[in-house]
């Protein structure tokens, strides 16, 4: 039977990895294609940006387009601005839930199940449907058009608090019980035993809350107002709407600046990335 | 509290110990609690309550100057009956089931493809230029995409215009929109779906695939009969997660056409944002917020129930 089976699986092997092969890089092509274009047209004077056929690879790069749009659009402060969101974000969720998620994976009180569950079934509710009494609340606070408007009711998060709890959960019960004869408290088991053994789980969340936040369009335009307080995406929507197709190449040039941080700390960090989408469906 | 009721198990114990423990356990409760406050005090007032008050806010007409009036179910009555809403909601499931189905499958395939590579660079440089989409924002994309996607200008159409496809209307037609919508969100998104579906395939089992070999399965057979098979958790995973998020489209159809031409792109969260926050009909546009929520609700339902069918749990 195997005699029979031997010939064709070894050429149709070969045959079948060639198209395999090609498909990959076909598909490779299209999925760095238009990022290729975007850097190489930032790098090219206005006039030549609608040039076909594009050139792939801008011989002499010309840099003034950076120059151009720090000088058209306070896009230092945008960077700023989406820095200091972000930036508090991840400090903010990487507290609340770290301690939440040891909370509900190895402490024992009363209502646990039941308070998890109801973190649980938030998780699939859309951010339109809880946007507009968000709203409410901001304005009734008083902070309309702030900074602080994007940041205080992202501080707390059920999925964050979901990812950490499932790491915690791995961890033996053992270890706190050790300590605690040792003499430490209840606190000094999570600080000094058990947040230290999460750390790549620590790394995960802040690395998605950062990739998930700094991208973030819609509550932007909503609770900004001032373009002075806008973030990085939402005030490169606005440089393009402001600005026509005249300059597409200074818009270009804001739009690598905006995704230079996310693809450094890709560079650095790639693991983390994958285990934050994978961690999700071990459910 | 459910702290004192475990006590009886333990009455064979000293009494004194009955006591350290018990206290031990109330202190390890009042810890707890203590450690999940901070989040259970931002979720309530800043997911959970509002979910509520979206819900009580729908039975109001409310315009942020005037005081809510109650209206009952008027605004349920009016997004039944307002065809941009139906309308809106017929573009978001048609958007979102296309993308969510050629996300998975283009996954999928890319996955298997990488899979089978030998080399550790060529997978780890196939597994990066998939997932650099991902790491752009949605509205960064939208804005270079919109300049690709120009019918006059652009470099797509350049391209075809060589293979003798020129002129392609894509942001200027309504069909041409949603194709372009639905294509800039699988470009962004199919990262999303490999990168699961590539850790799926690696914790399927190589005896299996051995001995499906042996018995002188193809590699397409031991794909369609054994892999896929094996990862349908994942795959379901992927298509619930991926729905939900399509269901809630807004940076791209709002960016490169602005709902349109016409209202071809205009998606269920786009009608929403214009109702609240443009028009100020806080209680119309909280009407249209729980409907979607109980959309999204029906779907990922229909989506576990055809499941019990496909998916096979080891």
């Amino acid at each position: 039977m195997s005699v029979t089976a031997a010939p064709r699986p070894q050429s149709a092997k070969k045959v079948g990895g060639y198209i395999g092969l090609v498909v990959l890089i076909l598909a490779a092509m299209v999925a760095l294609g238009p990022l290729l274009w975007t850097v190489t047209t930032s790098l090219r004077t206005p006039a030549e940006a609608f040039q076909n056929p594009p050139q792939w690879l801008p011989l002499k790069p010309d840099f003034s387009n950076y120059s151009a749009v720090f000088k058209q659009l306070p896009i230092a402060r945008f960077f700023v601005n989406s820095v200091i969101v972000t930036g508090l974000i991840v400090v903010g969720q990487t507290i609340t839930c770290t301690l939440s998620g040891y909370a509900f994976a190895l402490i024992r009180f009363p209502g646990k199940n039941a308070i998890f569950g109801a973190f649980l079934a938030t998780m699939m509710v859309p951010l339109q449907t809880i946007i507009i009494p968000v709203f409410i609340i901001i304005r009734t606070l008083g902070l309309s058009d702030t900074l602080l408007s994007l940041v205080i009711p992202a501080l707390g998060s059920a999925f964050g608090t979901f990812l950490m709890r499932q790491y915690f959960m791995q961890m033996p019960k053992e270890l706190g019980e050790a300590a605690r004869v040792d003499g430490a408290s209840q606190f000094q088991v999570f600080s000094k035993v058990y947040a230290r053994m999460a750390a790549p789980a620590i790394a995960t969340l802040a690395i998605l809350n950062f990739s998930g936040f700094w991208a973030e369009f819609y509550r932007p335009l909503i609770f900004l107002q001032s373009q002075s307080n806008f973030t990085l995406p939402l005030g490169l929507v606005g440089l393009k709407g402001n600005l026509g197709t005249g300059s597409i190449s200074v818009v270009l040039a804001g739009v690598v600046l905006a995704m230079v941080p996310s693809v450094l700390l890709f560079i650095f960090a790639q693991r983390y990335f994958i285990e934050g989408i994978t961690a999700g469906s071990s459910r | 509290m459910s702290v004192s009721q475990a006590q009886p198990v333990v009455t064979a114990m000293p009494p004194h110990k009955v006591l350290t423990q018990s206290r031990e356990r109330r202190r390890e409760a009042r810890f707890g609690l203590g450690m999940i406050a901070l989040s259970v005090i931002l979720v309530a007032v800043f997911t959970a309550g509002p979910i509520l008050a979206s819900f009580v806010l729908s039975f109001f007409s409310w315009d942020v100057i005037s005081s809510p009036k109650f209206v009952g179910i008027n605004n349920y009555k009016r997004v039944v009956s307002d065809s941009s809403v139906l309308h809106s909601l017929a573009v978001t499931l048609g958007l979102g089931i296309a993308i969510v189905v050629l996300q998975i499958v283009f996954g999928l395939i890319l996955a298997v493809l990488v899979n089978q590579r030998r080399g550790n660079t060529s997978r780890v440089f196939f597994r990066t230029a998939f997932y650099l989409p991902l790491l752009a924002s949605s509205a960064a994309v939208s804005i270079f995409m919109g300049y690709l996607f120009d019918a006059k200008f652009g470099v797509i159409n350049y391209y075809l215009g060589l293979i003798g496809i020129s002129n392609v209307p894509w942001l200027t037609t309504p069909i041409g929109a949603m194709v372009t919508v639905v294509l800039v969100a699988v470009w962004q998104q199919t990262g999303f779906t490999f990168v699961l579906f590539v850790a799926a395939l690696m914790s399927v089992p190589t005896d299996v695939l051995e001995a499906a070999q042996i018995d002188g399965a193809g590699p397409f057979r031991t794909l369609l009969r054994i892999k896929i098979p094996l990862i349908s958790p994942t795959i379901l995973f992927a298509a619930v997660v991926a729905m939900i998020n399509s269901m809630q489209l807004f940076d791209q159809p709002y960016i490169m056409t602005a709902g349109g031409p016409g209202n071809a792109t205009t998606t269920m969260p786009i009608v929403m944002y214009r109702a609240g926050f443009q028009n100020l009909q806080f209680g119309f546009g909280s009407a249209i917020a729980i409907l979607l929520l109980a959309v999204i609700l029906a779907i990922t339902g229909l989506q576990f129930l055809a499941a019990r069918k496909l998916v096979f749990y080891q």
